[in-house]
Formats: C-alpha cells, sequence, structure tokens
C-alpha cells in the first residue's frame, strides 16, 4: 500500500494553483485535505504524476457573511465550518450535518472544496449544497464563473468541474426567517457513510408549505433533490407526510451498495423522509 | 464472586488482585517493538502479487520489466523455491480421511483464491516493490469458481482439485444413544436452517516477518509477530532443511493475534525462502488489504439442525448436519477441520441430552483459506443449539430461563461427560444462570419489553448458556502428528540484586501474559510484583513450550511459572537456612525477605542472598553449591481439557423501519476458576463478546459471485467500533480446576462463544410479535427487513 512516485508541488495563491493546473493538466491532482485522495494513491487507484497542495492558500480559507449569502472557502475545513457563528447562523444545516461526517481525525483535516470535488454519492455536503440553492465558485487560468449546485454533481465521482478548473468557494443564501434547516442520516455505525440521507429545506407561511428543497444523498448515483413539489401548499401532517415518502421513493432511482439492495434503500430512504418531516417546527404543534 | 474452594485463600498477595497490564505504559509512551519498528542494515522489502482470479490457470509469468527496475533485487515464482522449501499439508492423523493437497510458499500451476499470492519481488523499499508488481505481466486463464458452500457441495458442478472425486475435504459423523428413537418419541420436535457469515482476525498490527539469514553460518533469525515461535521455529527447521540450533524465532511485541498469527502462511515463508536467496534480511509486513484477502478467514458455516424434546421441556436429541466452507486448503499445521470438529461436540454441551446424532461436511471452496480464531468453532454450537432452545421455548410454552433450567448440567453430575465425548470435570450452569437472572432483573425487562411494544418500540432479550474448551490436554495437536507441544516451560533465575527474572515459554500478544506470569511468580516466591521481570517470546532465551493459544496461556503457563517459583523459593530458603545456620525450613521469604517462619522478624534481604551467593561464596561452606536458577515445565494432565462455563443475556431494540439493531445492555456470568487478575479477566471477556457482537452485526468476509472479495478495506468491512457497544457487564462464580495446581482456567474466548447467539435470540425475540425470523449472520439492516417482508 505504497502510492506510485509522483512530484509535489505547493501553491501558495490561487493564482499559482490554477497556472501549476494549466501546466500540467490531467496529470495534476489537487490535494487539499487528502482524506480521500491519499488512501486512494495509497491503493493506486489514483496514481498522479503531481501533486499540486492547496491546503496552504489562505484565500481560500476564510468564512464571510455579507448581504446575506455565506461563502466558505474551498479550504475550509469541517471543523472551521463546524465553529463557525455565521455558518451557524445563516446555514444552520451545516452544522447538523458535519458532525455525521466520519470521525473528529478526519473533519480536522477534510476540506469543504474536496468533499465537492470528489463528489462521493453517499457524502452528506453534496446533498447540502442542493438543498441550500448554493452557488459553486470555480476558477481557472482563464477565469472564475459560478455554477448552481444543482448543475455542478453529475454522477459518481463525476461534477462539472472543467480541465484546468478548481473550486475556489461556495456561496450559500442566508436561511430566512420563514425557512428551516432539517438533516439526518441513517448508518449502521457512527461516523460511516450513511444507507441513507437527507438535508432538507423547508420555507412556511402560516403553517403551509411555500417551498420545499429535499436533497438525498448514498442513494444513488449522486445528491438528488426529490419530492419537494408534493410538499408545496400543503400543511405538514401525517397525511403530507406519507405522500411525500411515497414520492420519494418513486422519483429517485436507486443504486444498491454492498450491503443494502434497492429495496432496502428504498424502505430506508421513505423511512428516513417520514422521520425528517416529522422534526420540523409544524410538526411539532 | 462466589468461591467455592478454599483453593483462592490460599494464593497469598499477588494473585487475585488487579494490576494493569505490564506493558500498557510502554505502547502509552510509544515505546512499543513491534517488527516494523525494529531497523536492520542491509535490509530488502517484498511485496507480492497476488490473483486477481477467484480461480486459475497460471500460463505463463513474464518478469523482465520488473526485474529491470532499479531497485529490484530479485523477483521469483512459486516453481523458483522448490529446491528451498518443501512443500506442506495441512492434515493430522486423528483426523482421518482429511484430505488436502501439498501447498507451496507461492501459486503453483494455479491460482485458487483471489488474493492468493503468485510472484515475490524484493527491492531496496516496499513502494519500488509495489511499482515492479505493476510491471509483471501474467497469462491467466480463467476457471470456473467454486464459492458458496451449496456450490462447492453440489455433485455435479465443478471440481476444486481435480485429483479428488469432490469438493469435499472431510466428513464426520458423531453419535451417541439413538436419536433416531428419540426423535420418534418426542413431544416437540424443533429445526432450523442457519447460516453463519464469514469474518476475518483483525487484528491491530498485520502479519509481519523480517528473515534475517546468514548464510556463513546457515542461520536463520526470523523477527516474526505470532503466538507460536516454537511452532515456527520447527516449521522453518523442517521445511527449509536448517539445523534446530540454528533457527531463531523471536517475537517482539505482537499487537493482537486471536489464533489468526497460529497458522503456517505462504507470504511468510517466501520471505525467509528470500533471506536465503540473498543472503540478507528481507522483511515482509502485510498491509490492510493484504490481511483482508490472504489472513484466515473464519466460521462460514450452513447448519440444519433438529431438536427433539418431550413434553416436560426435557431436551432429548439434537441431529445437525453442519457444512462449512473452508477455501482451497486445510490450512497447516492445524488443519481447518478443526473448527467444524469442535462446533460439532459443542452442540447441545451446557445441556443433559442423552441422545445425538451430528455430521460435519469440510468443503473446499475457491477463497481464502479458514482455520482456528478466538472460539474456535463455539460460536457456531452455542448460536445453533440456543436458536433451537429458543424455538423449543416456543413450542413448549416456557419461558427462555425455565427451559435452560430444565435442561442443564446440573450440579450432582460432575463428572459428567456430554453427549458429543466431552468430559466435563465440574462446571457452575445452575450457580451462573441463576445470578444471571437478578443481575439482568429479568422480571423488570420483560414488563419494559411489553410496555415498549404497545407503543410500537421492538425490544429483545436474548440469553444462552455456553461451555468454553480451555487449557488443552497432552494429547491435543500431538497426537495428531503434528509438532506442537502442550507443555510449557519456565526458568526462574535470582539476579544479584535479588530481583528475579522468569523466562516463559507462554507469549503475549497484548492480552497480559506477561503480567499475569510476573503475579503468580511474586507470589509464590514471596516477592514484590515490581521486583519481578519476565521474558517472553524468544525461542534462543526461553524454555520451550506450546505458547499461546485455546486459553491455555495463564491455566497451563500460569503453572508452570508457579511450580518453577516454589522451586526457587525452596532453594532461596536453604542458601537461607546455609547463611543463617539454620534449617531452610525455620525460615520463609516473605516481600522479598527472608523472616523467621516462626515470628515472622526479618533476618536478611533477597538482595543480601543475591550478594553472598554471587560475590561471597567463600564465606559458604566448602562443597555448598548455592542454586540460583531453576527451571520446571509442566504438562496438563488429566481430562483433555479443563472446561469453563457461562451464561450471557443480550438487550437490544431493532428498528423495524430501518433494520437497524442498537444494542442497549449485555451481560455474561461466567466461571473460569480462579481468577488470577480480575481486570484482565474482564478485559478478555468484554474483548471477546466484542468480537462476537462484530460477528453477529457486522463482520462479513463479502464474495461475489466469481469469487472476488468485494470487503477488502476497512470501509467495507465493518468492524465494531466502541460507538455501537452496549455496557457489557460481568460477573464472576468460581469453581476451581483440580487439574492445575493454580486452578486457573482459560477465559479468552468465553466472551465471543455466546456473544453472538444472544444477539440472534434477541433480535428473533424482538420481532417475535411481527412474526419474521433471522436465520443468516450477520443481521444485517437488508436481512432484518426481509425477514419482517418490509422488502
Ligand atoms: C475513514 C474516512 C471516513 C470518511 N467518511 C466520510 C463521510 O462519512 N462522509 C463524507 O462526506 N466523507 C467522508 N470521508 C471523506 C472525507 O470527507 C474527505 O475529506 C473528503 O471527501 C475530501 O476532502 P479532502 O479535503 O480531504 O480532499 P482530498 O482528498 O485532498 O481531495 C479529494 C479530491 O478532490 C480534489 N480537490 C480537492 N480540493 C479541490 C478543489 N478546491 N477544487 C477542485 N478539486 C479539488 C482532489 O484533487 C481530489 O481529487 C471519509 C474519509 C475517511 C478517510
Amino acid at each position: 500500500m505504497k502510492p506510485g512516485l509522483f512530484q509535489y508541488v505547493r501553491a501558495d495563491d490561487v493564482e499559482k494553483a490554477v497556472s501549476l493546473l494549466q501546466e500540467f493538466g490531467d496529470e495534476a491532482q489537487l490535494l487539499a485535505g487528502g482524506q480521500s485522495l491519499v488512501p486512494a494513491m495509497a491503493l493506486r487507484m489514483a496514481l498522479p504524476d503531481v501533486l499540486i497542495d492547496i491546503s496552504s492558500i489562505a484565500e481560500m480559507r476564510s468564512i464571510t457573511l455579507t448581504d446575506d449569502v455565506l461563502r466558505i472557502g474551498a479550504g475550509c475545513r469541517y471543523v472551521d465550518v463546524l465553529r463557525s457563528e455565521d455558518v451557524a447562523r445563516a446555514a444552520p444545516m451545516l452544522v447538523q450535518a458535519i458532525p455525521f461526517i466520519a470521525h473528529e481525525a478526519i473533519r480536522n483535516r477534510g476540506t469543504i472544496g474536496g468533499s465537492l470535488a470528489h463528489a462521493d454519492p453517499a457524502s452528506e455536503l453534496p446533498a447540502c449544497m442542493l438543498a441550500l440553492d448554493a452557488a459553486i465558485v470555480l476558477q481557472s487560468a482563464s477565469g472564475a464563473r459560478t455554477i448552481a449546485a444543482e448543475d455542478f454533481f453529475l454522477g459518481t465521482y463525476s461534477t462539472a468541474l472543467d480541465e484546468g478548473e478548481m473550486i475556489i468557494a461556495v456561496e450559500i443564501p442566508a436561511i430566512a426567517v420563514n425557512q428551516h434547516h432539517r438533516f439526518l442520516e441513517i448508518s449502521r455505525r457512527s461516523g460511516d457513510y450513511a444507507i441513507s440521507g437527507g438535508a432538507f429545506v423547508l420555507e412556511m407561511d402560516a403553517g403551509i408549505i411555500t417551498a420545499a428543497r429535499l436533497a438525498f444523498f448514498a442513494v444513488g448515483d449522486c445528491a438528488v433533490l426529490a419530492g419537494s413539489e408534493a410538499l408545496l401548499g400543503k400543511p405538514l401532517n401525517a397525511e403530507t407526510i406519507d405522500q411525500v415518502a411515497q414520492r420519494v421513493g418513486e422519483e429517485i432511482t436507486f443504486y444498491g451498495d454492498l450491503y443494502n439492495g434497492i429495496g432496502a434503500k428504498r424502505q430506508i430512504t421513505k423511512t428516513l423522509t417520514r422521520r425528517l418531516l416529522a422534526q420540523f417546527p409544524g410538526m411539532e404543534l | 464472586m462466589s468461591t467455592t474452594s478454599g483453593k483462592a485463600q490460599r494464593h497469598s498477595q499477588f494473585v487475585g488482585q488487579d494490576k494493569p497490564r505490564r506493558n500498557a505504559i510502554r505502547h502509552a509512551h510509544g515505546r512499543g517493538r513491534f517488527v516494523d519498528d525494529i531497523a536492520f542494515g542491509n535490509l530488502a522489502h517484498l511485496a507480492f502479487l497476488r490473483s486477481p482470479y477467484a480461480h486459475a490457470e497460471i500460463l505463463e509469468i513474464d518478469t523482465e520489466a520488473a526485474r529491470a527496475l532499479p531497485g529490484v533485487v530479485d523477483v521469483f515464482t512459486g516453481p523458483d523455491l522448490v529446491d528451498i522449501c518443501t512443500p506442506w499439508v495441512g492434515k493430522l492423523d486423528h483426523f482421518s480421511g482429511l484430505r488436502t493437497p501439498e501447498q507451496y510458499p507461492l501459486a503453483m500451476e494455479r491460482a485458487r483464491w483471489n488474493g492468493e499470492p503468485v510472484v515475490a519481488v524484493v527491492a531496496e523499499s516496499r513502494a519500488i516493490a509495489e511499482d515492479a508488481l505493476d510491471l509483471i505481466m501474467v497469462e491467466w486463464a480463467e476457471l470456473p469458481a467454486i464459492i458458496g458452500i451449496d456450490n462447492s457441495r453440489s455433485t455435479n458442478g465443478p471440481i476444486l482439485h481435480p485429483q479428488y472425486d469432490s469438493n469435499v475435504a472431510f466428513v464426520m459423523n458423531l453419535t451417541a444413544g439413538d436419536a433416531k428413537a428419540a426423535f420418534r418419541d418426542a413431544a416437540y420436535i424443533v429445526e432450523d436452517t442457519l447460516e453463519l457469515g464469514r469474518q476475518t482476525g483483525l487484528t491491530l498490527e498485520p502479519r509481519s516477518i523480517v528473515a534475517d539469514f546468514d548464510p556463513s553460518l546457515r542461520k536463520l533469525t526470523a523477527y516474526h509477530s505470532t503466538q507460536t515461535p516454537y511452532q515456527m521455529q520447527d516449521v522453518f527447521v523442517r521445511h527449509f532443511n536448517l539445523s534446530e540450533e540454528n533457527v531463531r524465532v523471536i517475537s517482539p511485541d505482537v499487537g493482537g493475534s486471536f489464533g489468526m498469527k497460529l497458522h503456517v502462511y505462504g507470504e511468510e515463508m517466501a520471505a525467509v525462502a528470500a533471506s536465503i536467496r540473498l543472503g540478507r534480511p528481507v522483511k515482509f509486513i502485510a498491509d490492510r488489504m493484504e490481511s483482508f484477502l490472504s489472513d484466515i478467514h473464519l466460521r462460514e458455516h450452513k447448519v440444519h439442525a433438529r431438536m427433539a424434546l418431550n413434553s416436560g421441556g426435557e431436551i432429548l436429541a439434537m441431529e445437525v448436519d453442519d457444512a462449512t466452507g473452508i477455501g482451497p486448503f486445510s490450512v497447516y499445521p492445524r488443519t481447518s477441520a478443526m473448527e467444524g470438529n469442535q462446533a460439532l461436540r459443542l452442540m447441545g454441551a451446557p445441556y443433559k441430552m442423552p441422545h445425538y446424532d451430528g455430521t460435519l461436511t469440510v468443503l473446499f471452496q475457491n477463497k481464502a483459506p479458514t482455520c482456528q480464531y478466538r472460539a474456535v468453532g463455539h460460536p457456531i454450537g452455542v448460536t445453533v443449539t440456543e436458536h433451537l432452545v429458543d424455538l423449543a421455548a416456543k413450542a413448549v410454552g416456557l419461558n427462555p430461563f425455565e427451559i435452560r433450567r430444565r435442561n442443564i448440567v446440573t450440579q450432582d453430575m460432575y463428572p459428567h461427560t456430554t453427549a458429543t465425548g466431552y468430559i466435563l470435570e465440574r462446571l457452575s450452569h445452575e450457580e451462573c444462570l441463576a445470578k444471571l437472572e437478578a443481575l439482568m432483573d429479568y422480571p423488570k425487562l420483560i414488563a419494559e419489553q411489553k410496555e415498549m411494544r404497545e407503543r410500537g418500540i421492538y425490544r429483545g432479550i436474548g440469553i444462552a448458556a455456553f461451555i468454553e474448551i480451555t487449557n488443552p490436554g497432552p494429547a491435543f495437536y500431538g497426537i495428531g502428528g503434528a509438532r506442537i507441544s502442550s507443555q510449557d516451560g519456565c526458568v526462574i533465575k535470582l539476579e544479584p540484586s535479588g530481583k528475579i527474572r522468569v523466562s516463559v515459554s507462554v507469549t503475549e500478544q497484548g492480552q497480559g501474559t506477561e503480567t499475569i506470569m510476573a503475579q503468580v511468580a511474586a507470589t509464590y516466591l514471596g516477592v514484590d510484583l515490581d521486583h519481578v521481570d519476565v521474558v517472553t517470546g524468544d525461542t534462543e532465551r526461553t524454555p520451550y513450550g506450546g505458547a499461546t493459544w485455546a486459553s491455555r496461556g495463564a491455566g497451563i503457563g500460569g503453572a508452570t511459572v508457579m511450580k518453577a517459583a516454589l522451586a526457587m523459593k525452596e532453594n532461596i530458603l536453604e542458601i537461607a537456612g546455609v547463611i543463617l545456620q539454620g534449617e531452610a525450613d525455620d525460615f520463609d521469604l516473605v516481600d522479598g525477605q527472608i523472616v523467621d517462619r516462626s515470628n515472622q522478624q526479618v533476618r536478611m534481604s533477597l538482595a543480601e542472598i543475591g550478594r553472598i551467593a554471587y560475590f561471597r561464596p567463600d564465606t559458604l561452606p566448602q562443597d555448598y553449591h548455592p542454586q540460583l536458577s531453576v527451571s520446571r515445565h509442566f504438562v496438563p494432565q488429566g481430562t483433555p481439557f479443563d472446561f469453563t462455563n457461562g451464561v450471557q443475556a443480550s438487550y437490544l431494540e431493532v428498528d423495524v423501519e430501518t433494520g437497524i439493531v442498537k444494542l442497549l445492555n449485555h451481560w455474561v456470568v461466567e466461571d473460569c476458576g480462579i481468577i488470577l487478575n480480575q481486570q484482565l479477566v474482564d478485559e478478555q471477556i468484554r474483548g471477546g463478546v466484542v468480537h462476537g457482537l462484530g460477528g453477529v452485526l457486522f463482520e462479513e468476509c463479502l464474495y461475489s459471485e466469481n469469487g472476488q472479495m468485494m470487503s477488502a478495506t476497512m470501509a467495507d468491512y465493518l468492524a465494531p467500533l466502541a460507538s455501537e457497544m452496549p455496557d457489557i457487564q460481568i460477573d464472576h462464580v468460581c469453581t476451581p480446576t483440580e487439574m492445575t495446581p493454580l486452578g486457573a482456567k482459560g477465559v479468552g474466548e468465553a466472551g465471543t462463544a455466546a456473544a453472538g447467539a444472544v444477539v440472534l435470540n434477541a433480535v428473533n425475540d424482538a420481532l417475535r410479535p411481527l412474526g419474521g425470523t433471522l436465520r443468516t449472520t450477520p443481521l444485517t439492516p437488508e436481512r432484518i427487513l426481509k425477514a419482517l417482508g418490509k422488502i
């Protein structure tokens, strides 16, 4: 379990990183927290010729909240996000979700950008970004662009990142007064990748749901939105919840994993949907 | 703890005291010294090209490019070693009919499991060796793979070893009384088919060896993470044609073993072969994926079993058909028939059951080989028996405690021989069962369970009785022709400072063997525990012995040390008598001081004895030669094993919408005879329970239909984590054995024996009102949802 030979370069700013990306093309890989890339290299499933270490790029490590937009630098580690007051205020979803990601040692190193770029279908953050309607800020030697999370995740380990591009930040609209965030996942052992997980955002007006974004992960080839329409214009009660769970079971194209076939995934996802919706304030009444 | 013998009182001082593991402080300081920590000059590193197929003909191997890579020292294949290493065969004479082909360090013309080592590369670094692996070209012709037990058993499917007429390696029948008649006359018959999933060992420190061959003397020194340095010395001597005095096996710190590090593996043999070829030290440390692919696996069993009872709920008979898949070879030198053999004999063993008819079928398959591992066969015997006992309880209309109470072997029956032939000296089932019922407050749990069910919460309670096989006697492996010693040896030396050095043939893998040996030595000598140093794990520095396996370390090793300590004490008192001009009998050794036996008055220190005996023998009488070291060997005698017994219980909750099981509580009442160190005994029980819980809920070596191992990383093979483990409450009953002077039996496997069975029973208890039964372990959410008819 030793990686193949590689060359190591450290980029101290984004400009350097994108110019190195341009120079080495697909022979290079960015190294952020290393929590996905390094194990893959040890198994020789990843064999980059050049590693561009972006972990010390200061401009990618800040978290700001301005004009109701929360901007998280791609180089922020899970632990940075978890401890940020701005995040707690503007995107409570992330504070709920991050403790479910792996274990502390990994959360001390793994980064937001690394998780989104890696696009593991079982990862928590891509689903959070879908639910939060986040925008992902990309940079290459030829310029920057912003892409909606919905358009970014294309499939298992597959994203809309072009060659030479990197993620430098995510931008999340801050939570509105009538909005609520809830996150839950079901797994056999704490810290495991989930059997099924959900990141839900609901907007309510006088007990009626006016907007919904229900995002799921660990269910298919990438994080997906499902069942949201079934909630619109309805009160959050047992009947609505049943209908939504049913819709979710029908809409998602489930993929099995090593231990759970499609049937188990569907059953558990429907259960998750029920339990998560039951956590929203409307239900507490 | 209740004590049923005066033996415990005879122990002074340190026996019976909680003492932390002596090496824990060193390990906590990062001062562990495992094989991989030892520095060598001129070290070369070994890596293997492994079979990507479960079953394939090796047509051609092209190693030219690999050899040409700078830093590569040697590349060899199976046939390259035939002149260096003789093949081995995993048979024992007393398993008559067991067949298995010769095995070589590397696959010869065929690869027979995914992960079998095929080509070895030796290089200046492990990374270069792995680079070279990528350059080796092998031409394979894939053959049909034999994977499932039914697949292997099928009479018209492919045959793994073409020289045999089927995939059957071994068949054993075991009968007692007249099972047929018992079933004919039974008031109740219950039956079921259970399948237990394959697990693997998962030691913290992987298999490790540095083989250092000195061609000038033809001397091999192997630094080897093994439980059995003497057995491995013998294996290296015989298969590499070396002289016994020229083979030294050193086992430094060993990070867990659990039986997995007892067996002969091709990789370690290839490391020795490489060192002999090159005349330089060669290191092989299995990485985690190699561990999953090539460490022994265990416990893949499919068992159909029936139980007959009379109208009073008394168990009359069991019929058992146990089929187990062992991979392509019976593992050397202990065989892969032992697990099934013990499983078959442990069926119904806590109970009075008079009639039995059991059949074991051991089958070849294209998966990693299986062999002995912690609680060999126990979880299978206990799970099958206790599942049927619960089914019977329901059929007869008894509660799970009552049916067990009616059937367990009672105090007036000892010595007792089970229907399966095990001779039990004296156990304590009744007392254990009564203690457990009180400890877990069974009536309260039943009430709670009922109340929860009304709210749609499904909790279950499972109990299981077990016996554990410990302290194997003189006829265990030797009788079958294996050169595995069942005796142990100990040398005790008085140092000039008055300190004591103990060297003993039982070994330490983290369980605290050295601490226990120090406690026994300090107690029977009469010295301070801190003045005793214990040396283990070096064939050149310790007496020859069986070492540590089959829960024999404390019981047999402890008795050996006790004998040596008593002899050393006799010598010391004799010297004291000479110096103090009295009789040896006038004195005693207490806390490292020579005292007058009559009034306990201190006469001189042990340090003073050391000083005079070593440096001033001129002051002693002519012709007096103080004996300052002693050696003793101990052979366990009497019954073939010292059995222990106990009972466990689990309380858990099943989430019936997700199939996830939450363990709420776990209880163990156990009887291992004299407790030498309760902290270490309880650690053994808790660790053992966790092994059992891992097996029943999480761990599984999954293979695809074509024989690819699918769960060969820590992400995919689910080990039990602390976060999912319940509290494990332990209580003891103490029935000492008369078979050893110390009275201690083993305890290393008791936890594992029944932990899985109680969880299976508890899950089935939880699901009872919904009408689903689990029969396959591990109990994954999917299997539970299927049993519930949710999917
Ligand atoms: C034991 C264990 C358990 C885990 N459990 C979970 C879990 O439960 N949930 C979960 O979500 N994850 C889990 N992970 C993965 C972890 O969260 C990773 O940290 C994360 O997926 C990748 O982040 P990283 O910063 O470590 O990225 P790296 O490993 O450094 O990189 C991952 C990939 O992303 C690319 N990349 C990194 N940064 C950028 C960027 N800014 N722009 C473009 N590409 C980039 C890299 O080139 C590489 O291809 C686990 C990991 C381990 C080791």
